[in-house]
């Protein structure tokens, strides 16, 4: 009898390793790199945040509406932000596209200091230090970029840094599309 | 024709992995020695036909053979030959050759250097090992073939490798780290050996010894490159980023790190056996782990792979057969373990033991940090990201306590210690840590910060108590220098690796808390101040590499108004991927660390310009370095050698059969 006890104490880390496992199984389904589809086709989320620039001024989700616009959430203790980065430039430099900023879960002080350094590619920045509007949007992880048409509604999502073959490829023919229609 | 016969070797070589995987285990289970003697010939067998294959497919690169899907996706002709060649571990599906390749490496040296080994050990540990190399043959042939061709339409030249990896850290970085990562696989097979036979004694921690220390000297020094690559190509000077998989690379170091201290308690005092097969199985698991979450896209991270979710079922599957079996047999096996643990509250075992599971619970803490995200979204609990800030706080308060055990650890002794004793030997060790800790940041800054007094007392501490601990046993070895002289080399690894942690926390220390950096706007024959330093910019001027083209600005260095030092900083635009890259201008020293990065022109022929003195910053590869160093001197002991040369002799004298 005692032996068995001994050896199902023996038996947990077997165990929590199996739970463990049980959780990546389930994330292969998940693969955060793909569009989820809940909010491809819905309304954006209502939200009301300020900006990083000032505290005082307001970004809501009407600013959306009458163009298509590219909407790329980002943070400064995100690397793959810094990757993306000079993409974003280039797309803000071509006016194709107006792009816009969510600032998640940072800092206003030091989102500042980044734009002022890295130069500053969005007509305006949500500055969201809680993630609590991420949230609604479905945001995984930085960077994540999504297209909204001139109507407000969700149509594209990349998760991940974009890269000039991602944009050229996935992102832009979505934005040409909305806006021709 | 070239890249199929790679392919054919790669073929061959999984087919006599399958063989070794099977038949000298079968042969030890059964005590037969012929089946038992062909595990040797087959590893060698198994490493030549991988080098064939590795060697085809960086033929490939090196001639640029663009009909190779892989050479087409990942090298370009314009491209140097030296990163032509690094190229075939610049992505997914040669790096996996690599990993296979470095296995064979470590599964033939096993089957070369363990020659004093009696047969049904050897049998078995190249069993597992064997077992091993199916799983990720298999892998690489199944999902992640590098050979396949891109017919009948070959590409006229290449899509070049990716910009971020052109640098000499690419060359050096990942072979440096897969030979730590797959290094614990002989760790493992070691201990699955002991398992299986049942008999975890303190022999296979005296075989599997010097395995561990050489994996953990590699992984140490593939860690450090890492960081160091990171430094330099990034263009912000920052050197860790509890990137996920970063943290895949730091997790097995902690447990190994705590590994090789275990293997120490278990050879020398016998206690702690079944934790230290625990750890072993750990080590390697950590390795697994990290590679699934590195290539089956679950995690997002920059070091971004080509992500299948095929190959993450693969791998997982692999995962759960090595590591479920593995675990399984240990609880098995490890139940019938005696209790052997003779010591008291107050001994060096109970120090090893306690910062053994400090590092073990860091590890823990930051898998759980970096699985947080998927788990909360795997349960529907919302989507959540985790960043430094968490890290750092969980981090910092796990390593504190750790250094200050490391310091009492080698002063005190095996089994018992007195208190008293021990406090008398220390007290006025901890006296001075605690005043010089205290007294030079606040002399040469003129401020207190908590942290940094924290991180300088429990420097002072380590590497007091370290050359304390020195003296002492060089005292036992007939006085100071001639003493000293004569240590072992055991020991003298643990001075320099111990000495090499302080130089370690001095340079994070200090580079995060006194930094300086300064965002300005710089139009040529401007100067600004950082610190105690003048930045002249003397103004760009074009450039033209072999496949980027790009500016270059020319910036000097004054003091006391003469020049000193010039550096230049690169902003360089690859011309196949059209990525731009900043190469920072590094004047580098012992005691700081000048960095240039160039930002945008902004049109008046003045540009923005990232300056920053980083004081100590080198010291964190330093302490690297100090850290793989001492691990060497450990390898180097002459118990090794002489217990080697023992056991030679003593087989010899056997009568033949």
């Amino acid at each position: 009898m005692k032996i068995i006890t001994r050896k199902l104490y023996y038996l947990i880390p077997l165990l929590i390793f199996l739970g463990l496992a049980f959780f990546f199984w389930r994330g292969l389904g998940l693969q955060p790199k793909e569009v989820p589809s809940a909010l491809i086709g819905k309304h954006v989320p209502r939200f009301i945040l300020s900006t990083v620039e000032d505290e005082n001024a307001h970004f809501t989700n009407k600013d959306f509406m009458g163009k298509v616009s590219l909407l790329n959430v980002w943070a400064t203790w995100c690397i793959s932000c810094r990757v993306e980065h000079p993409i974003l430039m280039d797309i803000a430099r071509s006016n194709i596209v107006s792009v816009y900023g969510l600032n998640y879960k940072d800092n206003r002080q030091a989102a500042q200091q980044w734009l002022q350094r890295y130069g500053n590619p969005y007509s305006k920045i949500a500055f969201d230090g809680a993630g609590r509007v991420a949230i609604d949007w479905g945001v995984y992880g930085t960077p994540e970029t999504y297209v909204i048409d001139k109507k407000g509604i969700i149509r594209f999502k990349y998760i991940g840094p974009l890269t000039q073959q991602v944009w050229q490829e996935q992102v832009l023919p979505v934005v040409k599309k909305w806006q021709n229609s | 024709m070239i890249p199929e016969l790679g392919n054919f070797a790669l073929i061959l070589a999984l087919c006599i992995a399958i063989v070794l995987a099977v038949i000298p285990l079968l042969g030890a289970q059964t005590e037969n020695y012929r089946w038992m003697s062909i595990a040797r010939p087959l590893a060698y067998g198994q490493l030549l036909f991988i080098g064939f294959s590795f060697f085809c497919l960086a033929y490939a690169f090196v001639t640029n053979d663009f009909s190779v899907a892989y050479v087409a996706e990942n090298s370009n002709r314009h491209l140097p030959a030296w990163y032509r060649f690094a190229a075939v571990w610049g992505a997914h599906e040669g790096s996996m050759l690599l990993w296979v390749l470095i296995l064979g490496l470590w599964t033939a040296a096993v089957a070369k250097f363990s020659r004093s080994l009696p047969p049904e050990v050897i049998a078995r540990v190249l069993s597992v090992l064997g077992m091993v190399s199916v799983g990720f043959l298999l892998f690489t042939l199944a999902t992640s073939n590098p050979f396949l061709r891109l017919l009948p339409n070959i590409p006229h030249d290449g899509q070049d490798l990716n910009p971020l990896l052109q640098d000499p850290g690419l060359v050096m970085h990942p072979p440096m780290l897969y030979m730590g990562y797959v290094g614990f696989s002989v760790a493992f097979a070691f201990a699955i050996a002991a398992l299986i036979s049942g008999r975890l004694d303190a022999a296979w921690t005296r075989w599997s010894r010097p395995w561990t220390l050489a994996a953990w000297c590699f992984l140490t020094l593939g860690i450090t490159l890492g960081s160091w690559w990171a430094y330099r190509e990034l263009g912000w000077g920052g050197w860790w980023f509890w990137d996920p998989v970063e943290n895949a690379s730091f997790m097995p170091w902690l447990v190994g790190t705590a590994l090789i201290h275990c293997l120490a308690v278990a050879e020398k005092r016998g206690a702690l056996k079944g934790w230290t097969a625990l750890l072993a199985i750990f080590a390697f698991s950590l390795s697994l782990i990290g590679t699934f979450l590195v290539r089956s896209g679950v995690l997002t991270s920059v070091h971004a792979f080509a992500v299948d979710p095929k190959r993450g079922a693969f791998i997982l599957v692999f995962l759960v057969l090595v590591i479920g079996a593995s675990l399984l047999l240990y609880a098995w096996r490890a139940a019938s373990l005696k209790s052997d643990m003779h010591f008291h509250l107050l001994s060096r075992e109970t120090l090893l033991l306690t910062n053994n599971i400090l590092l073990f619970v860091a590890a823990v803490t930051i898998l759980l940090g970096t699985l947080y995200p998927l788990i909360m979204d795997a349960l529907g609990l919302g989507k959540i990201s985790v960043g430094p800030p968490y890290f750092n706080s969980v981090f910092i308060p796990l390593m504190a306590p750790m250094l200050f055990f490391m310091g009492l650890g080698p002063v005190c002794r095996w089994r018992q210690m007195e208190g008293r004793l021990l406090l008398r030997r220390l007290r006025f060790t901890f006296l001075v840590s605690l005043t010089l800790g205290i007294a030079l940041p606040l002399v040469v800054t003129g401020g207190i910060n908590g942290m940094v007094v924290l991180g300088m007392c429990l420097v002072f501490w380590v590497a007091l108590t370290t050359l304390q601990d020195a003296w002492y046993r060089s005292a036992r070895r007939g006085g100071m220098l001639h003493g000293f002289v004569h240590l072992t080399r055991s020991q003298y690894g643990m001075i320099f690796a111990h000495i090499g942690v302080a130089v370690c926390v001095v340079g994070i220390t200090l580079s995060s808390h006194y930094s300086v950096e300064r965002q300005v706007k710089m139009a040529t024959g401007d100067i600004v101040k950082v610190g105690a330093y003048r930045f002249e910019f003397k103004g760009v001027h074009n450039i033209q590499g072999p496949n980027y083209r790009g500016v270059a600005g020319e910036f000097a260095l004054l003091r006391r108004g003469r020049e000193v030092k010039s550096v230049t900083a690169e902003k360089r635009t690859y011309n196949v991927q059209q990525m731009t890259m900043t190469d920072a201008g590094i004047n580098a020293g012992i005691f700081r660390d000048l960095y240039v990065s160039l930002g945008e022109p902004l049109g008046d022929g003045s540009w923005s310009v990232r300056l920053y003195y980083k004081p100590f910053v080198r010291w964190i590869w330093l302490g690297g370095l100090l850290m793989m160093l001492g691990g060497l001197c450990a390898l180097g002991d002459r118990r090794y050698r002489l217990a080697a040369r023992h056991e030679e002799e003593r087989l010899a004298q056997l009568p033949t059969q």
